[in-house]
């Protein structure tokens, strides 16, 4: 009873400090998409390259694709760009651009400067595809498996890690099923 | 005759800019009123302490844009937020919803303070019996207690006499 004096502080005190030690590597900007697991929100969008072609998640079934989120005002769009166009190099996974809120002049010069790692770029100048796909903070990865579900979401940059770890395990785990 | 035609097109004008705002002024009061309260209790996800009614950020103005097109469609204020909330998570409510995984956040301040007052009340009522309810509150300490408490009562008295 004694001993239950201190030890219930103590207690108290260590589970305070656990749930800030998790809190100290957890982004507050990273807000979990309730659209992981859920089927890929429809669009078809016209062609940054060819505006008179479209292109929707409905002509991509069947196979394991990424749709990547950019704008050439995205200043973190660089960073993570010689990665995407590395990835496209490989061959591993078809890479659709979303290119959000921008001109297709300025897009199409962006590509022309760093290099387009994109099967197709579709064009979504006024944002409404971006927000039927939760979109908050350019650039954004979604991983698509055959059946159309989106089954990851990368807020912010590709990194190294993050395409090794976790992006093309998973990629080579929806392709194999 | 010029001037009067001028004055005559001049009261025209006015009377269609009073006519056209007379004719919106209710309707769209209302709806701005309506549009106004929500985006207070939603969100802005790029800058996350603003509601989406402060936020100048493009997302947010994008987010209004939708928000206004909803409530013309007339959905209801419920159906808007769920709209939301299929994209962006409960995240995007100022004011989280009242279920399972959020019960610790909605009632845990009540409950810790119920603990609280728990504790106080026991200590309380402790302290009270032991003061009263023995008469004898040294018959409680251990024999080495018992023993400075003499002590003391020894040096007590031993100051009090010159």
């Amino acid at each position: 009873m004694k001993a239950l004096r201190f030890l219930l502080p103590l207690g108290f005190f260590v589970v305070l400090v656990g749930f800030l030690y998790v809190g100290l590597f957890r982004d507050p900007h990273e807000v979990p998409s309730p659209l992981v697991d859920k089927p890929a929100p429809a669009f078809r969008l016209a062609q940054l390259n060819d505006p008179a072609k479209q292109l929707g998640p409905a002509d991509l079934k069947g196979q394991v694709w990424l749709l990547n989120v950019w704008a050439s005002w995205c200043v973190s769009c660089r960073v993570e760009h010689p990665l995407l166009v590395e990835l496209a190099k490989s061959n591993i996974v078809p890479v659709i651009g979303l290119n959000y809120k921008d001109t297709n002049v300025l897009g199409r010069r962006w590509l022309a400067e760093n290099g387009d790692p994109y099967k197709v770029s579709v064009v979504d100048a006024d944002g409404r595809v971006g927000i039927d796909w939760g979109v908050y903070g350019v650039p954004e990865t979604f991983v698509v498996d055959k059946n159309g579900m989106i089954r990851y979401k990368q807020i912010g940059p590709i990194t190294q890690e993050s395409l090794k770890d976790k992006i093309l395990p998973l990629v080579r785990e929806l392709q194999k099923s | 005759m010029k001037r009067s035609l001028f004055a005559s097109g001049f009261a025209a004008t006015l009377f269609f800019i009073a006519a056209t705002a007379v004719a919106q002024a209710p309707k769209d009061a209302a709806l701005e009123a309506r549009l106004k309260a929500l985006s207070e209790e939603l969100r802005c996800l790029v800058c996350q302490n603003q509601t989406l009614a402060d936020s100048t950020a493009p997302l947010a103005e994008d987010l209004r844009r939708e928000v206004r097109e909803l409530a013309q469609q007339g959905k209801s204020d419920a159906e808007i937020k769920q709209y939301l909330v299929a994209r962006y998570s409960d995240f995007v409510l100022y004011k989280p919803p009242v279920k399972p995984t959020t019960w610790l956040l909605w009632f845990g301040p009540f409950a810790f303070l119920l603990g609280g007052a728990l504790i106080w009340f026991v200590v309380l009522r402790r302290r009270r019996r032991g003061a009263v309810g023995t008469g004898q509150p040294e018959a409680a300490l251990g024999p080495g207690a018992q023993s400075g408490l003499a002590r003391a009562q020894a040096l007590l008295d031993e100051s009090r006499e010159p």
